[in-house]
């Protein structure tokens, strides 16, 4: 009992000739078929090479494109040598020069040995399961595909396109189901002689020399029709990225392969001194493991995929900026805006920090200064307070500053006297969110002191700018999660945002309400109100003011009432 | 894009291929070593002025990670440099004493000398205090990230410049001939750049680290640009617009993903801040011949560095490639 090995080689033959002797000196009988395309000066090489093994021979060179059935014409007729020289091999295992064994070939020689009937090709029918991971599928039976994929890419796009135009279906041979799987088989001589003398074998020939990467489709549909026991699955470990395109290992995923269950690996870097050490030099045979599942593998060729798809959400770098609308979330974590409640609450931002357990920033977008906590001058990531280096991209400040605080929750003050460059952001952004009380902007002007007709021009310009933000915050395409209340509204009953907003935050280390932060004075508030309103100036986002008193602290709290909520 | 603004581009391409050819006339070969080149060796590019302590760690660096042959153009050095870099066995090099300013600061004399050797081969264009980090390039050298590259069909490598610099005055420093500078300037900024889209070149345009927080707090536009594409699978159809942060055909600065997805990308480190820019800004001061005139060292110049220098409390010490690629200044892509 004996396996031989078919290798198509293209490219880094030295490596192909290393991976050749190894087989060889094991006893396994090799033939190797070089696309006629590499330069002839290092198909002789490898020749030479690999002169003295007496077990390794070369196939007829075919002049292979990849992708078409060149590829097919090659490794079948290498395997009808291959069936014809050796006699008594009874596995014949299909391999690139890429490849590289990963286990001791003695492993292999008992696994077969156990399993004498059995073929090992990955085969899937295409009809129910999206195997592919380039746009064509069924496709790549019911059309045809005259050009090369590599080199006249532009024509090959367009006849495709232009099939799909039409709806071409080309038929398909009546007994043939069409199945596809990874290239890379191992299959008995009986399954693999039956094949070679198919009955019906030019017929299948005209068929799949119009399949596009046949290679892919031929063998895994012919062992359907004459396989007895077919396990489907690849002996050989390849993974692909999201293009279809084959992942590389190099050195450090030495490790990794080790712990794999697969015989060979595909593809190996020819610049991988120590992969091909490790497994081709004589103690390869001391460091073999059991066959582990390969999840760590699964797992690192998943993310990476995932990494080139998705990226991170809510970091950008110098290789990823999503064009608007493909931002997965502008930001990289929940965070918080308190508009207006510095005007109605002495010591805010205190309070957020003390009972909800956020980072409670100041006024990040004060107009002359960026009040990170603590007063800090630069803040993580070393961003600057510099109020002209924010206000010169505001929207990069922020997103920075929740990507760099990553694992903390951030929280910071807002109102009208505040740049309002970043508003458009914090509307679009589901990880903001928005608690208002609108108006409070009054009671900063009421304790200024100021003459009425001094402060009504200023009172007018801050009610237009909070009116813009509210009403994008209200809009239906907004994403930040927002909460409104009036002024007037809060009044009534001020301990109600506060338990909303704990209810809402949930934040890891957050309280109940056990103590309000005080409120600042509101005496006159009222009075106030009316002046400006008597300059002919109303301050309608206060909301409607009752005469009463306002403002006392009420114990009950009923969380929701009231509250526009418009998330 | 229209066709109006595509055929302006492709003039100006031809514009600055011209002017890099004629500026050949300004160059004179010191030694040609090009015969050694061999096809699908890796090429670095750069263009020296008075730099011979950093020349050894350069060499030294990028012999390790796998550059075949370098080519300098040597701006009227006066340190000896120049015969220094003769006697490397895998340097060509070349001498001029035209300005580097006309040169649009060395561009054009590299954009000739890739014209003529560069056409088919991955080609590094970097300043001597540029060192190139990424994703696994402690395990996989540059080849096999350019063999990466050739296999996903991608022409140009992007990466972001990150300053790095010491805790201090620079005063202090004192870098021998040979040293890596980043066990002298090993603290960098983690999480400060900015990025906007440059629409005439497709390129993004970086900005932010110590130099913008430090220098430019109060003129962000002027802080200088981080964004650089180093590494092109050169062809002779190509040329650098300006130093190496944007070229021509435009296809070539999309080094980034816009689809929310990353492309795998590289960090260089930047080790201006030795205790050499001291007398190196005061002498630009008077030479003229950097880039706005030298505004960025009049900056260095007149900003009095305090007891920190550019450290600040929230400063990262570089530990390596994981780290950088950890913190978003980089990523591995779908190079797994």
């Amino acid at each position: 009992m004996s396996i031989g090995f078919v290798m198509m080689a293209h490219a880094a033959l030295d490596r192909a000739g290393q991976v050749a002797r190894h087989l060889a000196d094991h006893g396994c009988p090799v033939v190797i078929h070089v696309d006629r395309r590499s330069p002839s000066a290092a198909f002789f090489d490898l020749v030479d090479q690999v002169r003295d093994l007496r077990n390794v021979h070369f196939a007829r060179r075919v002049k292979c494109d990849w992708g078409t059935w060149s590829l097919v014409e090659a490794s079948r007729s290498s395997a009808q040598t291959l069936l014809k020289i050796a006699p008594d091999v009874q596995h014949v295992y299909l391999v690139s020069g890429a490849c590289l064994p990963i286990k001791p070939l003695d492993h292999l020689t008992s696994f077969l040995a156990e399993h004498p009937d059995t073929d090992f090709i990955e085969s899937v029918t295409i009809r129910e399961v999206p195997w592919t991971q380039d746009g064509l599928s069924e496709e790549r039976f019911s059309f045809t595909f005259p050009f090369a994929w590599k080199r006249q890419k532009r024509l090959f796009d367009i006849w495709v396109e232009a099939q799909r135009q039409v709806n071409r279906k080309r038929g398909t041979p009546n007994d043939i189901a069409p199945h596809m799987g990874s290239q890379w088989w191992c299959l008995t001589r009986k399954t693999l002689q039956r094949i070679l003398a198919d009955p019906k074998r030019d017929q299948c020939d005209r068929y799949f020399r119009k399949v596009w990467i046949p290679d892919e489709s031929y063998y895994a549909t012919m062992v359907r029709r004459h396989a007895r026991d077919i396990e489907s699955r690849s002996l050989t470990l390849s993974k692909f990225d999201f293009q279809g395109k084959p992942h590389l290992f190099y050195d450090d995923h030495l490790a990794l392969l080790r712990q794999s269950s697969a015989f060979f690996a595909r593809k190996i870097w020819p610049g991988a001194r120590k992969l091909y050490g490790a497994f081709l030099g004589p103690s390869s045979n001391a460091v073999a493991t059991t066959g582990a599942p390969a999840t760590e593998i699964d797992r690192i060729f998943a993310k990476s995929v995932e990494r080139r798809t998705r990226g991170r959400s809510g970091l950008l770098m110098a290789s990823r900026y999503p064009a608007k609308g493909f931002e997965n979330s502008l930001t990289a974590a929940p965070y918080a805006v308190f508009h207006g409640f510095d005007d109605l609450f002495v010591g805010f931002s205190d309070w957020v920090s003390k009972s909800l357990g956020s980072r409670a920033h100041g006024h990040l977008f004060a107009p002359d200064s960026v009040e990170f906590i603590g007063n800090q001058s630069d803040y993580a990531g070393c961003l600057s307070s510099s109020p002209a280096l924010r206000d010169h991209n505001p929207e990069g400040f922020l997103s920075n500053l929740i990507w760099n605080t990553r694992g903390e929750h951030q929280s910071f003050l807002f109102s009208a006297r505040d740049a309002q460059d970043i508003c458009g952001f914090l509307t679009r952004d589901p990880n903001a969110m928005v608690s208002a009380v609108s108006g409070a902007w009054a009671l900063q002007l009421l304790h200024s002191g100021r003459p009425i007709a001094k402060i009504r021009t200023e009172a007018a310009r801050l009610q237009r700018r909070e009116a813009a933000f509210l009403s994008s915050l209200r809009e239906r395409r907004t994403r930040a999660r927002v909460r409104i209340w009036t002024l007037a509204e809060f009044l009534e009953n001020p301990t109600e945002p506060l338990q909303v907003i704990i209810d809402d935050l949930s934040v890891p280390g957050a309280q109940t309400l056990a103590q309000p932060p005080e409120l600042q004075p509101m005496t006159g508030l009222a009075a106030f109100l009316q002046k400006l309103r008597n300059t002919g100036m109303s301050p309608h986002t206060a909301g409607a003011f009752s005469e009463r008193p306002a403002a006392q602290v009420s114990k009950s709290s009923s969380a929701g009432r009231g509250a526009q909520n418009l998330s | 894009m229209g066709l109006r603004a595509a055929f302006k581009l492709r003039m100006e391409r031809r514009r600055f291929q011209l002017r890099a050819i004629r500026k050949r006339r300004e160059l004179n070969s010191v030694v040609n070593r090009t015969r050694v080149v061999r096809p699908g060796a890796i090429l670095a590019f750069s263009t020296i002025r008075n730099e011979k302590p950093r020349l050894r760690y350069f060499l030294k660096y990028y012999r390790e990670l796998g550059v075949d042959h370098f080519f300098f153009v040597d701006n009227g050095s006066d340190d000896g440099g120049l015969e220094y870099l003769a006697a490397e066995p895998d340097v060509s090099l070349w001498s001029t004493s035209a300005g580097y300013r006309d040169s649009r600061f060395g561009a054009d004399w590299t954009n000739w000398l890739k014209f003529r050797y560069a056409h088919g081969h991955w080609t590094l264009t970097l300043d001597p205090d540029e060192f190139l980090v990424y994703p696994f390039c402690d395990s996989r050298p540059l080849p096999a990230l350019c063999h990466w590259l050739d296999q996903s069909a991608i022409r140009s490598f992007g990466t972001l410049l990150v300053d790095m610099y010491p805790r201090g005055p620079l005063s202090q420093l004192s870098y021998q001939e040979g040293q890596d500078p980043f066990e002298l300037a090993p603290w960098f900024d983690p999480g400060n750049y900015f990025m906007t889209p440059n629409p005439k070149y497709g390129n993004l345009w970086i900005q932010g680290g110590p130099r913008a927080r430090v220098y430019f707090e109060d003129e962000p536009e002027e802080a200088p640009s981080l964004n650089k594409i180093p590494l092109v699978k050169w062809d002779r159809k190509f040329t650098y617009v300006s130093s190496t942060h944007m070229l021509l055909p435009r296809g070539l600065n999309q080094v980034y993903d816009q689809w929310g997805g990353e492309k795998a990308s590289g960090c260089l480190l930047h080790a201006k801040f030795l205790d050499s820019l001291i007398e190196k800004a005061a002498e630009e001061i008077e030479r003229r011949q950097h880039f706005a005139r030298g505004r960025e060292y009049d900056a260095y110049h007149v900003k009095g560095q305090g007891q920190n220098g550019l450290w600040c409390d929230w400063s990262e010490r570089l530990i390596g490639w994981r780290q950088l690629e950890v913190l978003g200044l980089m990523s591995k892509g779908n190079w797994a």
